[in-house]
């Protein structure tokens, strides 16, 4: 019954959603930081699949994980050389 | 052929060292040969926890030096015949023992017991590898905590990345009270975030802090909720399906009355 009120009356205030939202961001942050073998083979597979579409400069080619205030982003520059053509009717 | 199950944290202080003493001595009483490992070479607990501390002639370090015989290092248990403890060297490091040899050592112990429970240290050192390194099964404990939480799945993480494991979680300590008022993650927050298979929930219980100060494990206690979680985890590990206990608050009135006239739940 109380957890009933207690829904319904929303307790924005309840530990526990500080606890979980803080625990979200925190384990973002550290399954993010990938080995340099991971983070290598993910770069090798974007490489992968992107170049089935267009040719690119894998030189200039960078992947790196950046952090806002509230959340993780993948941040990858790819230099393009060129689109093939065929592949837009994919 | 037996099976080595390690309880693992990454966290201190959640509770691996109780709950391997109390799946061993569940498992133990429902008529398994069982051995407990103290993987934790330096900072030995398992010893005492089991009130055996006063019975050890060898350690872990001993027989994988050769200096002594797995049987007789291994420390027959005061209550039931068939649990033993090889327990941890305490003047010793993590680096006095290899993964390689500790595959070798649990190997050679699933011949002879059905259970082989290996209690982890903390970290995620060279001692939390050389207690994983034989085992067939992870339990991961964690308190509803954050930074219990925080490492239990960092934990699951290295467990997963050697694909040996699939880890199963214990959630330790949990107290419904705060549970109902919010203060405290419950269980579904837990599997939520962690996402792996829950294997059981133990309850935050005064009788696991009395059992500790005997020695005496809290599973062979019949009026302990804890006690009674662990004796369900144990049926599970055994393969029964055997549904979650409820969680029930003890702080209010009605409660306090329950506990007090022994209701169980």
């Amino acid at each position: 019954m109380f957890d009933l009120f207690a829904k319904v009356f929303g307790r924005d205030d309840a530990s526990k959603e500080v606890a979980k939202e803080r625990l979200r961001l925190v384990l973002v942050h550290d399954r993010a930081s990938l080995s340099p073998q991971a983070m290598e083979s993910l770069k090798n597979d974007l490489l992968k699949v992107i170049s089935e579409y267009m040719d690119i400069d894998d030189q200039g080619f960078r992947v790196d994980f950046s952090r806002h205030d509230d959340a993780m982003a993948l941040v990858a520059n790819i230099p393009i050389r060129s689109v093939k053509r065929q592949s837009l009717s994919k | 052929m037996g099976e080595a199950i390690v309880i693992t944290s990454g966290k201190g202080g959640v509770g691996k060292t109780t709950t391997t003493a109390n799946l061993g001595a569940g498992l133990a009483k429902d008529g398994h040969k069982v051995a407990l490992i103290d993987a934790d070479i330096g900072l030995r607990n398992l010893d005492v926890v089991m009130g055996l501390e006063n019975r050890i002639v060898y350690d872990l370090v001993d027989v994988v030096e050769g200096f002594a015989k797995l049987k007789h290092a291994l420390i027959k248990d005061k209550r039931f015949e068939n649990l033993y403890l090889l327990p941890a060297a305490q003047t010793r490091d993590k680096t006095a023992v290899s993964p390689e040899q500790m595959r070798d050592l649990v190997e050679q112990m699933k011949e002879e017991f059905d259970f082989v429970l290996i209690d982890s240290p903390a970290g995620i050192e060279q001692g939390f590898k050389n207690a994983v390194a034989g085992a067939d099964k992870a339990l991961v404990v964690a308190t509803p905590e954050v930074s219990s939480v925080r490492d239990a799945d960092r934990i699951i993480g290295l467990l997963e990345a050697q694909e040996k494991h699939k880890p199963f979680l214990i959630i330790n300590r949990i107290r419904a009270d705060m549970v109902k008022k919010g203060d405290m993650m419950d269980i579904d927050d837990m599997i939520e975030i962690l996402a792996i298979e829950l294997l059981g929930v133990v309850p935050e219980d005064e009788a696991i802090v009395v059992s500790t100060n005997r020695g005496e494990p809290a599973v062979l206690n019949p009026q302990s909720r804890a006690g009674e979680a662990y004796r369900n985890i144990v049926r599970r590990l055994q393969g029964e399906n055997v549904p979650m206990m409820k969680l029930e608050d003890e702080s209010g009135f009605f409660g306090r009355l329950r506990k007090l006239m022994g209701f169980k739940g």
